[in-house]
């Protein structure tokens, strides 16, 4: 049976037979990065695309159409035209910072890759407080956006920068609210025991309706988090040109443009493992026969599936919603999103403890 | 992998990006005039520093948030063990809730929530 897990054990055993154990660990090493970055180009192509596309069909429009079948290439040549441009840096920038806000985007996007689970067995280090180290690490993402406003020395990149700050910093509670609400049903901070206690069913199914309340306060706050419409406060095209990172330009760009559509995948694939079991296929409790047969579907595909649909949902989310004002948007997180969460999460306890879910 | 995967997917994401920028780089020499590096501004002759006052909202907001933040990482060793202890837990943290809450309302009533 084709699976992810085997390939990986395989790998590892032939290398264990030939290598001794730093040869092994640099031949990993090497692995991971080549995997990471081709994993990064091609979510970058694809979710751009998609994007387009997605938009594209929303407004009953045909969408980039004409490099490749459907536009598959379209991103491409905009990557190549990205790259033969000039990389500028304004003459009033604080150059050290400018140049290096992007890496440091950059470099949280990778480091949050290492506790997903991309399928069964497949997963870089699973770490014992893997859901605290998500939100640690993706809370720095924050300081990259500043510095890239900052240092801009540009007026409309220091609002968009101190928007996405304020905004990205109150959703995060209520994002970590909604976490909490899974680890406390599953008594564990590791990614890899969360997915396996979705075993006989999601949590979103088992849990009742206090975690979907989480769920959707999850992928609201994952939204703005992102600086997604219609949270784009932090870019709003028609007052701020382009937010934080109107100064940038050519590769420098590409850079920010593409760690957005990577932490939109990671944003999404969190939700897809905490609230709808990651790489488990569906199972409903004893039904033996049922589950059997999801189980021949590879968990790879479980995976990307749910997290696609999750993004997709955010895409749509683009395109049906007017943006919000930014005394609207902090009034919708700490009036409203906040109190609902705290709440919600002392029930899910309650239900947690007197073993009311499934 | 280990914590070393931490250190593996830095590097990778700085030869990533450094990649990326140096390839660039390579494909264009640049032009030189004396008003091309002017920050952006509609295009009109830019006026002011920008680096200059701005709204406090966002200094009280982040406050706020400090307070909020390191009561979740308080909660995070709490949810892990609360279902083992069981009701006891729940209690302690509904106190430590409660405290936090009063604190939330009384920076509601001070006006520190609404944007001005």
């Amino acid at each position: 049976m084709f699976s992810l897990q085997g390939i990986t054990s395989g790998i590892q055993s032939f290398l264990h037979a030939r290598f001794s154990a730093s040869g092994v660990l640099i031949f990993e090493s090497l692995i991971v990065i080549l995997l990471a970055t081709t994993l990064f180009a091609l979510l970058g192509l694809v979710l751009v695309w998609m994007e387009r596309k997605v938009a594209a069909q929303m407004q009953i429009r045909l969408g980039p159409n004409r490099v490749g079948p459907m536009g598959i290439f379209q991103t491409s040549a905009d990557t190549l035209k990205l790259i033969l441009k000039e990389g500028l840096t304004p003459d009033g920038a604080d150059k050290l910072l400018f140049n290096l806000a992007p890496f440091v985007v950059m470099v949280v996007a990778m480091l949050l890759l290492a506790p997903i689970a991309f399928a069964k067995g497949f997963q870089v280090w699973d770490i014992n407080i893997g859901v605290l180290y998500i939100t640690a690490v993706s809370s720095l993402s924050v300081i990259g956006i500043l510095m890239a406003g900052w240092a801009s020395n540009n007026k409309y990149s220091l609002l968009g920068a101190m928007r996405s700050g304020a905004q990205i910093v109150s959703y995060e509670l209520s994002a970590g609210l909604s976490i909490l609400t899974i680890v406390v049903l599953t008594g564990s901070l590791q990614l890899g025991d969360i997915i396996n206690a979705q075993q006989n069913g999601w949590w979103l199914f088992k849990g009742h309706i206090p975690v979907i309340i989480a769920f959707v306060i999850f992928i609201i706050a994952a939204t703005a988090e992102t600086n997604r419409a219609p949270f784009d406060m932090a870019e709003a095209e028609s007052e701020l040109t382009a937010g934080f990172h109107t100064e940038y330009s050519g590769m420098k760009f590409a850079l920010f443009f593409l760690a957005e559509y990577i932490n939109i995948f990671i944003v999404c694939a969190i939700a897809a493992t905490l609230f709808l079991g990651g790489w488990m296929p569906l199972h409903i409790g004893n039904w033996q026969g049922f589950n059997h047969l999801m189980d021949y579907i590879p968990s790879s595909i479980w995976f990307f599936a749910k997290t696609f649909a999750l993004i997709f949902l955010i895409m749509w989310f683009r395109w049906t919603f007017p943006r919000l004002r930014v005394d609207q948007l902090l009034n919708l997180e700490w009036k409203y999103l906040l109190p609902i969460s705290l709440f919600n999460l002392l029930l899910v306890t309650v239900i947690a403890i007197l073993g009311w879910h499934f | 992998m280990g914590s070393v995967s931490l250190i593996v997917l830095t590097i990778a994401a700085l030869v990533f990006s450094a990649g990326g920028i140096l390839i660039g780089r390579l494909f264009n020499k640049g032009s030189k005039n004396s008003q091309k590096g002017q920050a952006y501004e509609c295009g009109i002759p830019t006026t002011t520093s920008p680096w200059n006052q701005f709204n406090v909202g966002y200094y009280l907001f982040a406050l706020l948030f400090l307070i909020f933040d390191v009561e979740l990482v308080f909660m995070y060793p709490w949810a892990v063990v609360v279902k083992k202890i069981g009701i006891t837990a729940l209690f302690e943290i509904l106190i430590f809730v409660f405290i936090l809450f009063m604190g939330f309302l009384y920076a509601h009533k001070k006006g520190a929530l609404k944007w001005m």
